[in-house]
């Protein structure tokens, strides 16, 4: 469909929340908890914060938790029954409060779980999710989406997207079927579009290099000493991975008690050190610099040439969240640089 | 921080190291850790009150080693961690040059790891006020409160061992939670998955944790893993007179003496 446009007044927002909530469905919003702001279940509109450059973690949480159990098992002397997830019980969720680079990271999150089998688990979630995006005022050193192809302002991936106005009014830019299924829980909340102009009202983020630039480089420099030098202050933990909209490495567990028993899975890091290591022992990327190289190529490289999408959309959590400051945007400016 | 950078400048022009790991500038003017191997980047180097990481983590990663013998720049809980790894024999006097600093920038020159330890001496490593304000508030609740702080705090541990890959003395090459046969701890980041994770890292820094925070200050999360181990300290200050690492005494709940008083077990 094609955006449509309207002016939602300052005021109109917390109705529009209410009757979201009203609606049965789950609604999660960046809430600032003890040590950090995330997405979280919130009860009303007053626990909602607007505070937040983005949230430490994604919102990819929502299709692709920390822990999924995937499905129930009992073995017994005639084999094993297993119990299948409850695709059905999959609620109606709407996302409040999405950044444009978060929900740009859907997409190659989606392209990952639907490369050659349909995860029906992920790929339901989604469909069953409506993202609210708010554009950017604000951006830090670390934002680069202007980078990667995006914008403060993008509408992709999002289902409806507010931008705060001057008058601190927003402009509603309803952008799909499901941006408009929200709408119609309170129309007359959404009024004739303002005149103001989006742009003006944007973060200005600026552009370091393109993602194109940044595949050629890579490909060209898979051999080179760049990631030795680069990583060698990286410590190989999972954090990177876990707060990225994009990364979908997971392990598969079972955990079992007694004859019963689930398989679960749960976040995993190709930066972490036993990531591919194998049972006779031997590791292809037995040191840091591979795990890193791993990193970027599979964004840059590996996944543009295999599902046709870059798998980074310049959120620059990874740089905020790492603890001995890797920031990706300074190592891919010097790669492009090369 | 003037005579810090001669004394790297000539270490590496001498070749007597291949590396200096120190901190220097990083995004935002915070500081990142640093391996400087050319004397012309030795200017790169600084110290300030923000540079709480602990370097000594770098110590014993393999990558880190492959550079060649460093000069590591140590205020005092890179000092202390330093001397605790001496003890638990994963480095060697030989091994490393320490450069000592003081808060004021001031270069401390060590000929020894004993001299280190008697340079500590002046540095007891003990809570302060604020730490025991804390631990004063989690050990006075009831078991049922201090289980569901406990619970709340660590739920929100999503796994990715940045504490442990922060931590000096997290150095095992296969850590007990990577063990899978058996597997000791769940793999995944729920509930009893967390408080495992949380209670056997904590048991295995029993005696052994410097106290530098380097795990609390690498969580995404913000989480006060840290306070475990505090809990700990603070006992082992209080029943035994602890006070930090030295190169004799060890480790100190894995230690033993024949005359110890048994009449506690009944
Ligand atoms: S790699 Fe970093 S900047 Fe890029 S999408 Fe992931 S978290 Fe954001
Ligand atoms: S960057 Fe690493 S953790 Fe992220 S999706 Fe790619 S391989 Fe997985
Ligand atoms: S880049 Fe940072 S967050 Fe990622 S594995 Fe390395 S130390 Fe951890
Ligand atoms: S750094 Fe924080 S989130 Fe990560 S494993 Fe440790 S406590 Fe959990």
């Amino acid at each position: 469909m094609t955006i449509e446009k309207y002016l939602v007044k300052k005021t109109s927002l917390p109705v529009l929340f209410d009757k979201i909530k009203a609606s049965g469905k789950v609604v999660k919003a960046p809430k600032k908890k003890s040590h950090t702001t995330d997405f979280a279940d919130v009860a009303s509109f007053s626990e909602v914060t607007d505070d937040y450059i983005v949230t430490t973690q994604s919102a990819k949480s929502v299709a692709f938790p920390r822990v999924e159990k995937l499905f129930n098992y009992v073995k017994s002397k005639d084999g094993v029954q297993i119990t299948d997830y409850a695709l059905n019980a999959i609620p109606e969720v709407v996302m409040w409060g999405v950044r444009p680079c978060d929900a740009a990271g859907f997409d190659p999150l989606n392209a990952i779980f639907t490369w050659d089998i349909n995860d029906v688990i992920f790929t339901t979630k989604l469909k069953k999710t409506t993202i609210i995006g708010f554009s950017c005022q604000n951006a830090d050193e670390n934002c680069f989406c202007t980078s990667v192809g995006g914008n403060p302002g993008s509408t992709q991936g999002s289902d409806i997207l507010f931008t705060k106005l001057s008058s601190g009014d927003y402009l509603a830019e309803v952008i799909s079927e499901k941006g408009k299924a929200i709408q119609a829980l309170a129309p007359e909340l959404f009024e004739a579009a303002p005149s103001e102009d989006k742009e003006q009202n944007l973060a200005k983020v600026d552009v370091k290099f393109t993602k194109e630039i940044i595949k050629e480089k890579v490909d060209k420099y898979f051999e080179s000493d760049v990631w030795k030098e680069q990583a060698q202050r990286c410590i190989g933990c999972g954090t990177c991975a876990f707060v990225c909209p994009t990364c979908a490495c997971f392990d598969i567990q079972d955990e079992n008690h007694g004859k019963n028993g689930h398989r679960i899975r749960t976040w995993d890091s190709c930066c972490f050190s036993q990531f591919t290591l194998h049972t006779s022992g031997h590791n292809p990327r037995p040191t840091q610099d591979r795990r890193w190289r791993q990193r970027i190529m599979h964004k840059f490289s590996y996944m543009p040439d295999r599902i046709n999408v870059y798998g980074c959309v310049g959120c620059g959590r990874c740089s905020r969240a790492c603890p001995v400051d890797m920031n990706i945007a300074e190592h891919l400016t010097n790669i492009s640089k090369m | 921080m003037v005579d810090v950078k001669k004394k790297a400048a000539e270490l590496l022009s001498s070749e007597a190291v291949k590396v200096i790991i120190g901190y220097t500038e990083g995004t935002g003017g915070k500081p990142r850790a640093a391996f400087i191997q050319n004397v012309a980047d030795v200017e790169k180097l600084i110290f300030n009150s923000q540079c709480v990481m602990n370097l000594a983590v770098y110590l014993t990663k393999a990558e880190i080693k492959k550079l060649g013998k460093p000069a590591i720049v140590a205020p005092v809980n890179v000092l202390r961690a330093i001397i605790q790894l001496a003890f638990e024999v994963q480095i060697q006097e030989s091994d490393i040059v320490v450069l000592g600093i003081t808060p004021d920038e001031k270069l401390v020159e060590f000929q020894s790891f004993a001299a280190i330890e008697s340079y500590l001496e002046d540095f007891k490593m003990e809570l302060d006020a604020k730490e025991k304000e804390t631990l004063a508030k989690i050990s006075g609740m009831s078991l049922e409160e201090r289980w569901a702080y406990w619970t709340e705090e660590l739920s929100e541990c999503f796994k990715c061992y940045a504490c442990r890959a922060a931590c000096p003395m997290c150095y095992c090459h296969k850590c007990a939670v990577e063990q899978n046969k058996p597997q000791w701890i769940p793999v995944a980041a729920h509930q009893l998955g967390n408080m495992e994770w949380h209670i056997m890292r904590a048991m295995h820094l029993a005696g052994r944790c410097v106290n530098c925070d380097a795990c609390h200050n690498a969580c995404p999360k913000g989480i006060n893993l840290n306070f475990l181990t505090k809990l700990m300290l603070a006992d082992a200050q209080e029943q035994l007179g602890y006070t930090g690492p030295t190169l004799k005494e060890g480790n100190l709940l894995s230690t033993y003496n024949p005359n110890d008083q048994e009449n506690f077990i009944k």
